[in-house]
């Protein structure tokens, strides 16, 4: 089986590659790359005018599997991957039961292989059963494949049970994601605290609350000298925490949503509930810290923090409304509008995607190597469309960006030299 | 008379003439309520559901007797509000009720937004009475109407809110239409209860309780419902009382000729004083008789309207 993708313009940030190039796969790897290549019997796929990237990936899904089939499972969540251009994908533990134990890696790791439609990378928990009582057996689970440990969709409440996570997964050589939020802070919020909040009679989260559990995670960071991701950083001042740690050293990485540098809390007005999601969508000076964050390089990666729910947890009354949104089969175009609005190049939206998020969790993908595993994006950069929520590939259908129209799209994901 | 409005969702949507109208409308209407038969046939064969979530008795209280005065037919249900995603929900319950052929649903619920939900839901018209912290129209309306009645005008005049501006439904609807009037809107509270931005809605924030009603032609006080706010918020009644009650000394910053006002139902002692309550500015037995009215001109002015407005 081998493929020859033509004349594309193949960007490829981890070897600082741009340039018009022919790619050949062989035997599910990166074969060759250079100016006209040529072999015998190969598959040919014509990319001209396209773009060739490595295959993009998302470090922050809720695949929902096992548990929660009814909003997403494995296959549907991958195949809506494979539709936004992701090759890899890093799913939550907050399943049911929880991913805070071998077993459940195990089922999942299995069950992606056996039937996914890209490469999934889980999550374990943190904490036993997410309860922020007890660790989890981290080590076993990262035997078991666990890229990363997350009590994501809540914080680590106790800042020594914090402490004693990063200092036990240091030996391990692993990263552990903050959900930054100060759940007091947070109280009974559903919304970013702000004058569409006071104006819409609903209770406001503050920024601080953001803001200083990014700060205390940070500082057990710096204190432990572990490695510590923060997931969907949404406010001025956690990126400007995360810009000063990482000045000083701190092994500290920071993802962004792509709701969280399109869109701000206005977007919630006629109480919106596919505008609900948390951290909640913030105000405009929040989302030109985030773009300048993604420019700048203190933030790292772009992760959707796809969050599907069933139509009947959002078809709801406002503050009742389950918090989340989709977001695998629209980040990448979303991601480009950051091109078009000249806040970041090419270069760097595609970094963003692939090199940047796969350095975050020491993910083997993200690039063009020879050698590397063939995931490749080929992106049709001028491509129209317009989303539709019903036409989504994902069991849900919570999309915040329902009728909105986009430029660009992945017309074909290679996944281990397969076109998926 | 262009009444354009199939629901009464918030004072947000209405416009200075639309107000104008229902006030107007209201002033017709005052005058049955002072008959012997203090009942026309206006709205004969229609049906108006009280579709509450959360009690209130006066403001339930109010809407059945106006649609009783005008002869519709009025029903009350009592609902509990969902707290999470499951058993019935919101939908379900507005839709077995629809099934009943209301033509209107005048609702209360906890929760912002709650009647905007139900309103692109159903086909019949929706009246907020009261969602959560984000409008109670009727309340505004008949607080104009008051102010109207005892000042001949509500352009120019100084109202002063004071209390729990965050929480507060009958502040944001009242925000919208004082201004929409022409009034000089200011607020007062304490810290833990002024929502950030609330001066874009038009409305000048006082430190000082006594900076915001001195000079002012009204002093409207706000409910202090310490149970429901959470203890964090203010340290005690008795304080709260020291710094943002209303008293006979304090009024006296006010015009000699101020109203004083009351959502109700009033808390004696605490953001009243009982001199102040029971004193010759008060008006707040005329802010509740003046409710009848105005929500018969409200059920009247959306049952004249057949599905115009999407
Ligand atoms: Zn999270």
């Amino acid at each position: 089986m081998k493929l020859l993708i033509q004349g594309g313009r193949v960007i490829d940030p981890a070897n600082n590659l741009d340039a018009e190039l022919d790619i050949l796969i062989k035997d599910g790897k990166i074969s060759k790359i250079g100016k006209n290549l040529k072999d015998d019997g190969v598959e040919i796929f014509n990319a001209s005018g396209r773009l060739v990237t490595p295959g993009l990936i998302d470090i922050h899904v809720h695949l929902r599997d096992p548990g929660y089939e009814y909003k997403e499972d494995i296959v549907s969540g991958t195949r809506a991957a494979a539709a936004g251009g992701f090759t890899s994908v890093a799913c939550m533990p907050n399943t049911k039961p929880v991913l805070d134990n071998k077993s459940v890696a195990q089922y999942i790791i299995e069950k992606a292989e056996k039937e996914g439609f890209a490469r999934v990378f889980p999550v374990g928990s943190i904490t036993k059963g997410l309860e922020g009582d007890s660790l989890s057996e981290m080590g076993d689970m990262k035997g078991a494949g666990c890229v990363a440990f997350s009590d994501d969709g809540k914080p680590v409440t106790s800042g020594e049970l914090m402490r004693c996570a990063l200092e036990y997964s240091k030996p391990f050589n692993t990263v552990i994601i903050s959900h930054a939020e100060d759940i007091d802070l947070v109280g009974k919020g559903v919304m970013n605290e702000g004058f569409v909040a006071t104006e819409l009679g609903l209770k406001g989260i503050p920024w601080v609350a953001e803001d200083a559990a990014t700060a205390r995670d940070v500082m057990l960071c710096e204190f432990t000298g572990a490695r510590l991701h923060i997931a969907h950083v949404s406010t001025r001042g956690s990126v400007e925490i995360v810009r000063a740690a990482k000045k000083r050293g701190v092994r500290v990485t920071a993802e962004a949503a792509p709701h969280h540098f399109i869109l701000t809390d206005e977007a919630v007005r006629g109480y919106n509930t596919n505008a609900k999601m948390n951290p909640p969508l913030r105000s405009a000076e929040d989302v030109a810290a985030v773009r300048q964050g993604l420019a700048d390089g203190t933030l790292d990666a772009i992760a959707t923090d796809h969050a599907p729910h069933h139509i009947d947890e959002k078809n709801v009354e406002f503050n009742i409304a389950m918090n989340g949104v989709v977001g695998l089969e629209t980040a990448l175009a979303l991601t480009l509008e950051l091109v078009s609005d000249k806040v970041i190049d090419l270069n760097r939206a595609i970094e963003l995607l692939t090199s940047g998020p796969a350095s975050v969790l020491n993910l083997p993908v993200g690039t063009l190597t020879v050698g590397a595993p063939a995931d490749v994006t080929i992106i049709d950069p001028g491509k129209k469309w317009t989303v539709s929520a019903n036409d989504l590939i994902s069991k849900s259908k919570n999309t915040a960006f329902d009728q909105r129209k986009m430029k660009g799209a992945a017309i074909a994901t290679i996944l281990g030299g397969r076109l998926i | 008379m262009a009444f354009a409005h199939k629901h009464i969702l918030g004072i947000n949507e209405l416009s200075r003439e639309d107000i104008i109208t229902i006030l107007d409308t209201a002033e017709s209407f005052k005058e049955i309520n002072t008959r012997e038969i203090k009942k026309v046939p206006t709205l004969r064969g229609k049906t108006i559901i009280n579709l509450f979530f959360e009690s209130s008795t006066r403001t339930r209280t109010s809407f059945e007797i106006a649609g009783k005065r005008l002869s519709a037919d009025t029903v009350n249900i009592s609902a509990s509000a969902s707290s999470v995603t499951k058993g019935e929900t919101l939908e379900d319950t507005a839709r077995n009720i629809e099934a009943m052929h209301p033509d209107i649903i005048v609702m209360r619920h906890s929760a912002s937004g709650a009647p905007h939900y139900l309103a692109q839901r159903l086909n019949c018209s929706v009246v907020n009475a009261g969602d959560g912290a984000h409008e109670h129209p009727s309340q505004a309306l008949l607080d104009l109407f008051t102010i109207r009645q005892h000042k001949g005008r509500i352009e120019d005049l100084k109202v002063a809110i004071i209390g729990d501006i965050t929480h507060s439904r009958v502040v944001r609807s009242n925000l919208y239409a004082l201004n929409k009037m022409g009034a000089e809107v200011r607020l007062s509270g304490p810290g833990t209860m002024i929502p950030p931005g609330i001066e874009k809605m038009g409305a000048t924030v006082y430190a000082d309780m006594n900076e915001a009603i001195d000079g002012a032609d009204v002093v409207m006080m706000l409910r202090i419902q310490m149970e429901r706010q959470g203890k964090s918020l203010i340290p005690s009644l008795r304080e709260y009382a020291r710094f943002y009650g209303l008293n006979t000394v304090n009024l006296k910053l006010a015009r000699p000729d101020a109203l004083v006002m009351h959502p109700g139902p009033i808390n004696r002692g605490v953001e009243l004083s009982s001199y102040v309550a029971d004193g010759p500015q008060n008006v707040i037995l005329s802010q509740v008789e003046n409710g009848v009215a105005v929500r018969m001109a409200l059920l009247y002015l959306i049952s004249g309207v057949e599905h115009s407005e999407a």
